[in-house]
């Protein structure tokens, strides 16, 4: 394989981790006024995902850091074509990231029921909206010669792409509860596991119409086994955590998170930024590429320090391994 | 229009991002090394001067993150044509502070938040210490990319694309501008976090409610003098440098940041100049001779270069067109970033003179000089960044690129003009939230984060806290 292609399967690797990762904590956000009675329960859940989720957010921006130094025409175009959908991004993630540190600074329910507003909507928010992005990858974008994207943000809603958003979302709500289950105990854990076993019913077919679509529309032979490795997974997370398997189930949902980005990205292979207007104006990992000096450098720091980045990560989620119950949380903030 | 917007955008998420950089790096070592010395004493006192200054670093950091996010993705969104060009070179670094980095940070940071009762003792101390370092490294990464738009250095023009092409890694992140502005830029942060440090204290010490906290505030005050008293020698030192490379790499910049409109043998060093842009010359200028040509050359009777003879010999190279930024802006940014970061280290100075051997001060202005130090502080960090930015125009990156041609294609009016709204409103309602919430922990003191024993007990020396820390 040449470079291009290793920084291309890279770019895929840092972001299933971020959708993944990212993931269950935007599920976790937004199933706060679901799966919460009172706000000890939602302490118990957010508390859950406290030390890790920004920690997780940074795949992201390692997802686009390196798309910005191993293709900046594809980081170009992508972020500038996305404008709108990208701010709205942005705008939910400065508002939850401050919602998770600020809720319990003030001993108010004024306080906390508003900041949990912006929890609730800078989750669900994102969740929906990678998913209509990346399913505009997948499609394509209307782009001349010069890869200047002209679809308008109107444009991006497009039935397979709604179809994606709806089905990250729906996801990213299954993954987050699952995650719930596993790492909460008490009667969150009990609402959590019934609500991943239940919402399955509505997240199934979603995932099965855009898998199915996805391959049929730019799918090839090999991509045919994430997408079914996908629908599969999911439909054994479900049934496991329905048994009260959490551990496994979180894993069967993971797999089911990654192997989809593993469908997207595999979709897009060889292109990054499929054109609609003509395929010879696609941009493609070949013509987005940086030079090979460039790709040389950061595979070597990402050779050394990505397994460092993984180990560290890991050892913070070992660290708090222990489920998080109603009895742990002080009454004073 | 839509350039102006979003050049607008960019002065704005920046700025504000800026208010919150320089604390968290200098915060960060501070809370640091108050818990190193608990570790090592396991005086009480320490402990909870760590938890106190703790969490007004969290909520301080809390902002810095999420505006950060803003900007790595504004370099798309705004400035796609300047992303393509310079990816290949500018990518690197960015992709680095990532990995290497923010990672780290947020990790760590987490780690520490939440590992009060779940980590041996020396293992969360590494924590803080850890997430301190990837906050200092994040800055010599973006640094160094900032650098390398005003003296770019190690690659080439790619012939067939006309993109920017990394030759040399190396040559990058060893650029002169970038090592010399990573001092600059982190003493000066520390000279905002020191004065964070004192004008807090010094505030707690004005009011004086809770008497048990006065001999912690006194010392903290004193710490924070001292940080900034030692950063401000690097700073001077620094800053010395940044215009030597200033007058070779940039000499635009600094002869519009001093006014010199024409090139002088032994140039003085402009205090106060009205001056007529248009016209290319000052009415008014008071002059110390001399010593702009020292500042520059480092002789005396140096050749500095001036505005307009610049301009010619930048048409001759470059081709028609205006090379000159805003002079009116860059010569009052400049004497304001001296004039005020330079007060706040005299304040440090006769802080940690007057407070010597167990003294306080005597009056009541004296502490809220100290308070009034912080914001100047602040704003002296923005005014350099002023100058620098403003002073690379008309060019993003120096000799290569223009700003003109920076600018997303495809990106309309109305789009940067939502966005730029958006994010001036979000941040404007962040900011007084955080500035409550700051002011709220601060006026509650010690007790709040670590309450004292009741009356009758003595406070115990010492404290193996082990308390659990579900914070959120």
């Amino acid at each position: 394989m040449d470079l291009p292609v290793v920084w291309f399967v890279a770019i895929a690797v840092l972001w299933t981790g971020y959708l993944v990762l990212e993931g269950f904590d935007f599920g976790v956000g937004a199933l706060l006024p679901v799966l919460a009675r009172d706000d000890t329960d939602r302490r118990v859940m957010i508390n859950s995902i406290g030390p890790v989720w920004d920690g997780n957010e940074v795949w992201l921006i390692t997802a686009v850091g390196a798309t910005f130094a191993a293709f900046p025409a594809w980081y170009a175009s992508m972020l500038s074509g996305f404008y709108l959908p990208m701010l709205l991004i942005l705008l939910a993630l400065i508002g939850r990231g401050v919602a998770f540190e600020y809720r319990g600074k003030v001993d108010s329910d004024v306080w906390r029921r508003r900041w949990d507003v912006v929890i609730v909507a800078g989750s669900t928010l994102p969740a929906f909206l990678w998913g209509l992005l990346f399913a505009n990858l997948v499609r394509g974008l209307e782009m001349g010669a010069d890869h200047v994207v002209t679809t308008t943000a109107f444009g991006l809603f497009t039935g397979y792409a709604v179809l994606g958003g709806l089905l990250t979302l729906s996801l990213f709500l299954l993954h987050g509860a699952v995650f719930l289950a596993l790492k909460t105990d008490g009667p969150v854990r009990l609402r959590a596991r019934s609500f991943a076993a239940w919402s399955a019913l509505a997240v199934l077919p979603l995932l099965v119409g855009f898998v199915g679509w996805t391959q049929a529309r730019s799918g090839v032979g090999w991509t045919l086994v994430p997408a079914l490795v996908s629908v599969a997974a999911l439909a054994v997370g479900a049934g496991l955590v329905h048994r009260g398997r959490e551990g496994w189930a979180f894993t069967a949902t993971a797999v089911s998170v990654g192997t989809l980005a593993i469908l997207v990205f595999g979709s897009l292979f060889p292109d990054v930024l499929p054109s609609r207007t003509d395929p010879a104006f696609s941009l493609t990992i070949e013509n987005a590429a940086s030079a090979p000096y460039t790709l040389t450098v950061i595979s070597w720091v990402t050779a050394v320090f990505l397994p460092l980045v993984i180990g560290y990560q890991a050892w913070s989620y070992w660290v708090f391994r222990k489920r998080v119950s109603r009895d742990q949380i002080p009454a004073a903030y | 229009m839509a350039l102006d917007l979003a050049r607008w955008q960019f002065g704005i998420t920046t700025i504000y991002h800026f208010l919150f950089v320089p604390l968290t790096i200098g915060l960060s070592v501070v809370v640091a090394s108050l818990q190193t010395a608990w570790h090592r004493t396991g005086r009480t006192e320490y402990l909870r001067a760590t938890k106190f200054f703790g969490k007004l670093f969290l909520i301080n950091f809390a902002m810095g993150v999420v505006t950060g996010i803003v900007q790595e993705f504004q370099f798309g969104m705004n400035w796609s044509d300047y992303s393509t060009f310079v990816g290949d070179v500018f990518g690197a670094p960015l992709a680095m502070e990532a990995l290497l980095a923010f990672f780290l940070e947020s990790t760590f940071i987490g780690l520490w938040i939440f590992g009060w009762d779940k980590l041996p003792r020396r293992v969360h101390l590494a924590c803080i210490w850890a997430a301190a370092i990837g906050t200092n490294l994040s800055a010599y990464f973006i640094l160094a990319a900032n650098a390398w738009m005003r003296h770019p250095v190690g690659f080439e023009i790619d012939p067939v694309t006309g993109q920017a092409r990394l030759t040399s890694i190396w040559a990058v992140l060893s650029n002169d501008q970038a090592w010399s502005t990573y001092l600059h830029v982190v003493s000066a942060a520390f000279i905002a976090a020191g004065l964070f440090v004192a004008a807090v204290s010094a505030y707690k010490l004005l009011k004086n409610v809770e008497p048990r906290e006065h001999e912690l505030f006194r010392k903290s005050m004193r710490a924070g003098f001292v940080v900034t008293a030692i950063a401000g020698v690097v700073v001077a030192v620094s800053g010395d440098h940044q215009a030597k490379l200033m007058a070779r790499y940039e000499p635009m910049k600094l002869a519009s940041a001093e006014a010199l409109w024409d090139d002088e043998h032994a140039a003085g060093f402009s205090i106060f100049a009205v001056g007529d842009i248009q016209d290319g010359r000052n009415h008014v200028n008071i002059q110390i001779p001399g010593v702009l040509a020292f500042l520059a050359t480092g002789d005396f009777e140096g050749d500095v270069q001036g505005i307009n003879d610049i301009q010619a010999r930048y048409e001759q190279v470059f081709g028609p067109g205006t090379y000159i930024p805003n002079v009116g802006l860059l010569y009052w940014a400049f004497r304001m970033m001296m004039g005020l970061g330079l007060a706040g280290v005299a304040i440090s100075l006769v802080g940690l003179w007057l407070t010597r051997r167990g003294r306080l001060f005597r009056w009541d202005w004296q502490y809220r000089l100290v308070v009034a130090a912080l914001p100047a502080a602040l704003l002296a960090n923005i005014f350099g960044w002023i100058l620098t930015e403003m002073g690379r125009q008309p060019w993003t990156v120096v000799g290569e690129l223009l700003t003109a041609n920076s600018v997303s294609p495809g990106v309309s009016l109305t789009e940067v003009a939502i966005s730029l709204s958006a994010f001036t409103l979000l941040y404007a309602v962040l900011a007084v939230i955080e500035l409550g919430l700051l002011f709220r922990y601060v006026k509650a003191g010690t007790a709040a984060v670590m309450p004292y024993p009741a009356e009758d007990e003595p406070e115990p020396e010492k404290t193996d806290d082990r308390v659990p820390a579900f914070v959120y």
